[in-house]
């Protein structure tokens, strides 16, 4: 069952270069110690999505901080610090892995924490996670929720701020991956998950890929067409037993 | 997915925003995940004014279907209003 009590509020936390930036932290009202869970937003930023999304893990027994990556941008709203980001060609892949180190380190510094710390995130923050689990230290969980261009095909699509095909990073993943996939997605295509299967299971990782018929990219957004009940509630259990066996146990109400 | 595409035009002109006009130069054009709109994808228009800083936006997001009518709109109410105001239609 889920933990029914919780806390959430915006915290200040260390981010790359030891810029001062601000996340969301959920995590359950317990006296037990929890793992806890970097998430990691999309492409439109530190959206009511990501919010949601961190209070249902801190929902489901784990502590949560979802960082905030345009928070340089600031001070103005989300989406304006989305919008300010985009045009400047998004974030780069050394500042995120910055904030995402920030990020897990908050995590273990707090008092409820058991040590251990997940990655986790959406489309390009999939993508990010997956560069997290290749190149950052302690990390002990990973999961990576469609994250499109892991694998490189265009090469447009290596630019100043993203000048890596993170599969190229996989001998470095040193934690157990969970990956969570549309069949019907074209990005990552199910040709491309394959294909990171692959690796994967060439260099001898501990992985679990999930793939949806039905589905296709998204489908945990409940406000938009792409969401399929089935599909995501089947997911999310997915995701919660995942991160109870790797950073849990987790806790519960009782 | 995630796209990264921008196309930026420059402009000449004002938007008006909820109570003030304010002058554009840019306007940033994109298509991916909305941020309010209920769509999966969308076509995102910011009007910015890049001289001023551009850090204020006047924004919209429309489906893809919509966005292409708008395109069509546009290009009408353009060629109408260049040939009246041109004196090439004489009613």
């Amino acid at each position: 069952m889920s933990y029914l009590g919780m806390v959430t509020e915006i915290v200040p936390f260390t981010a790359h270069n030891g810029d001062k930036g601000q996340a969301n932290y959920a995590r359950p009202t317990t006296k037990e110690k929890v793992g806890g869970v970097v998430l990691i937003h999309h492409m439109p930023g530190w959206d009511d999505w990501i919010q949601e999304a961190a209070r249902k893990i801190a929902h489901y027994g784990f502590a949560c901080i979802a960082p905030d990556l345009y928070f340089r941008e600031g001070p103005c709203s989300p989406d304006d610090a989305a919008a300010r980001a985009r045009a400047k060609g998004g974030v780069s892949d050394e500042q995120v892995m910055g904030d995402v180190a920030g990020a897990m380190a908050f995590l273990r510094a707090q008092a409820n924490s058991n040590g251990k710390v997940a990655v986790m995130g959406f489309c390009s923050g999939g993508r990010q996670t997956y560069l997290a689990a290749s190149t950052l230290e302690h990390v002990d969980a990973a999961v990576d929720c469609w994250g499109g261009r892991v694998i490189v095909e265009d090469p447009a699509d290596i630019t100043p701020a993203r000048p890596v095909a993170p599969i190229e990073f996989s001998a470095g993943i040193k934690s157990p991956l969970l990956g969570i996939f549309g069949n019907d997605d074209p990005n990552p295509s199910p040709k491309q998950v394959n294909e990171t299967e692959a690796v994967l299971k060439k260099l001898g990782k501990t992985y679990e890929f999930h793939r949806y018929d039905g589905a296709g990219h998204g489908f945990f957004a409940v406000d938009r067409p792409a969401f399929r009940v089935e599909q995501a509630k089947a997911a999310w259990e997915k995701v919660i037993d995942f991160l109870d066996r790797t950073i849990g146990p987790r806790a519960r109400f009782s | 997915m995630c796209s990264y595409i921008v196309e930026k035009v420059a402009l000449y002109g004002s938007a008006k925003g909820l109570s003030d006009w304010k002058t554009v130069d840019t306007a940033h054009v994109y298509f991916d995940h909305p941020y309010h709109a209920p769509l999966d994808h969308a076509l995102g228009i910011d009007f910015i004014n890049q001289a001023n800083g551009g850090k204020d936006r006047i924004a919209v997001e429309l489906s893809a279907e919509t966005a292409r009518e708008l395109v069509k709109a546009i290009t009408a109410a353009l060629d109408r209003g260049e040939m009246e105001h041109a004196g090439l239609n004489q009613y």
